[in-house]
């Protein structure tokens, strides 16, 4: 989410609730490899087998509440980010996914997902905080973050963080 | 204004007076990881440009989720993280010592009134113990070792009380299964759970791992338990740390207050695919199981293996089914072996696998075949699981468990008891 990228465009694939990191990325492979490419290719395939295939780059993924249930493992928001989504739409994030998302540089999105449906274009503009359904002339509003963690979304992470600040930022919070 | 007992723990480690709802970067006690997390941290450590550690007698590592190692890609990720471990002065817990939460509260890691983080997402099981431990990814975990510290939002909690007197047959694990039931799998997203009642006062130290355990499968940050003699006497026994016992204050705040009358509770079970689809024992009765697997950080506990023993002793296990055994430590095979508990688990049929994860994570030791039904004393019954995404799991208590490796379909454990 660095400041060249504050639109992003893509189409929707639309989830339900509770997708827990399980289903994100299978304990099968997060084992196996730091491979992030090779986990990407077997993003939520639990649930559906061909959904690597079916990505064009720029993509959102647009689920429910509590995106992101389940384990600490960060390969699931690694996996989406190096399948090349472009943001995670969700009503809301299970604790651990969303701090992991933050810290991997893997844009996440809280705005009440309701009304997008499978396959409509949406366009994000993070400056003005808003959702557009383009073809429902639609928009809606994203639930802005704490100023502190912006800090950590603004460097892209938080090993950037840590590099750019050599440690926690002095009186941020 | 009164404070919850998150709220005393997150304002004695930030040095501020704090409430649910701020943002504070806290000091603190204890942190780890294991082989399923650990490999990123080490990575992200290094990217971070650190050398050194803030204090390797703060840390532990954990080989765990996959050991021994099944094939030489992990292989080479253990060797990543003993090299680091070494190289660090960070005590590494190898394949064999058993389940990273079981070994951080035996091994005496954390006690009272401490702040804790863990690169596994039960880590939330140490609240037993009251103090706050929660669950992080990779990256946080770096930022700690880096620098001891890590940012959180102070949670608002959510105090849950059980009453009355389990009947037989009925163990933590039921209440635990009970409550998702009730609350779901996202009834407590972001909030500690303050777990309390006359049930939970009566329970041993283990069992109450059990329920705090469980806490993360509502989306909770934490379980927590106030300290009692009962406490006090586990720490002394396992730790050497000097602890104080943090009580909430009497007009803390809670975001919700509930209260569960469970003297007539039944075993339950959650079936496929979501913990939160739990039923009473009754309604899945007579389902046919190919494997049962006792073990888990939720329920590997000596007490555990003993209650599945008691089942077991002088029957045999179904010959259609395999009945996997993991002791969650080598404290605790150890003891098993001693009071002849796994002598009757193995005449009765039962696979014993290391001490660890075991199949818990679909990793090896135990993969189910497509179309099979497990029944399983995990925590977790998601679709893939233990591996296979056309298997069904179905979560309960050692003695549902024990009890239906005897007839091959879920049964009532209280016909045996
Ligand atoms: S036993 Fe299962 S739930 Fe517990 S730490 Fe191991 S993999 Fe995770």
């Amino acid at each position: 989410m660095s400041q060249d990228k504050k639109v992003l465009q893509g189409k929707a694939h639309k989830f339900g609730h509770d997708i827990n990191t399980d289903y994100i990325i299978s304990g099968r492979y997060k084992f196996k490899t730091l491979d992030n490419e090779e986990l990407a290719r077997h993003l939520l395939e639990d649930l559906n087998p061909h959904f690597y295939e079916h990505l064009s780059p720029g993509d959102f993924i647009v689920a429910g509440e509590n995106f992101g249930c389940g384990s600490s493992r960060e390969q699931a928001p690694l996996a989406i980010k190096y399948a090349r989504i472009g943001a995670v739409l969700a009503k809301s994030f299970a604790r651990i996914f969303y701090r992991n998302a933050l810290n991997v540089g893997l844009p996440i999105i809280q705005t009440d997902t309701e009304n997008i449906e499978q396959g409509n274009e949406l366009v994000v503009d993070l400056a003005k905080g808003k959702v557009f359904i383009t073809k429902k002339n639609l928009s809606l509003a994203i639930k802005p973050f704490p100023s502190f963690v912006l800090d950590i979304i603004e460097a892209g992470g938080l090993t950037e963080y840590f590099k750019k600040y050599g440690g926690w930022k002095k009186n941020s919070v | 204004m009164g404070k919850t007992i998150a709220e005393k723990i997150f304002s004695s480690h930030s040095g501020r007076d704090v409430q649910a709802g701020d943002i504070v970067i806290c000091e603190l006690d204890f942190a780890m990881a294991q082989d399923g997390t650990a490999p990123l941290a080490i990575k992200a450590f290094d990217k971070m440009g650190k050398k050194e550690v803030f204090d390797g007698e703060k840390l532990a590592f954990f080989i765990d989720h996959n050991a021994p190692s099944p094939n030489k890609e992990v292989s080479s990720l253990h060797s990543l993280m003993r090299d680091f471990a070494k190289k660090q002065g960070i005590r590494l817990y190898d394949a064999g010592e058993g389940v990273c939460h079981q070994l951080v509260v035996e091994q005496g890691w954390v006690a009272a009134g401490d702040l804790v983080v863990g690169a596994d997402s039960h880590t939330c099981t140490y609240g037993a113990l009251n103090l706050f431990s929660t669950g992080v990814g990779s990256t946080d975990l770096a930022a700690v070792m880096a620098s001891g510290k890590l940012w959180f939002r102070v949670p608002q909690s959510i105090k849950v009380s059980f009453e009355g007197e389990l009947s037989t047959g009925v163990y933590a694990k039921d209440i635990a299964l009970y409550l998702a039931g009730k609350i779901g799998a996202r009834g407590a997203v972001y909030e500690s759970i303050e777990f309390g009642g006359e049930v939970v006062q009566n329970l041993s130290v283990e069992a109450r791992f059990t329920i705090c355990n469980m806490a993360v499968e509502m989306g909770a940050k934490v379980g927590l338990i106030q300290g009692d003699e009962k406490t006090k006497k586990w720490l002394s026994e396992h730790s050497k740390k000097n602890f104080r016992f943090v009580e909430p204050d009497k007009d803390a705040q809670y975001k919700k207050v509930l209260e569960y009358e469970v003297s007539r509770l039944v075993p339950q079970v959650a079936r496929p695919h979501t913990v939160d689809n739990v039923v009473s024992v009754e309604e899945v009765e007579g389902i046919s199981i190919q494997q049962a697997f006792l073990g888990t950080c939720t329920n590997g506990r000596l007490e555990d293996l003993k209650i599945a023993a008691s089942i077991l002793k002088n029957r045999s296990i179904h010959p259609e089914v395999r009945f996997i055994v993991a002791p969650a430590s080598r404290r605790i095979y150890l003891e098993a072996i001693k009071e002849g508990i796994l002598k009757t688990l193995i005449e009765a049929g039962a696979v014993l696998v290391t001490p660890g994860c075991g199949c818990c994570v679909g990793t090896h030791n135990g993969v189910p075949s497509k179309g099979e039904n497990v029944i399983s004393t995990a925590n977790r019954n998601f679709k893939g699981r233990m591996g296979n995404p056309d298997a069904f799991i179905y979560l309960a208590s050692p003695a549902t468990v024990a009890a239906s490796a005897v007839e091959g379909k879920i049964a009532d454990p209280r016909r045996y008891l």
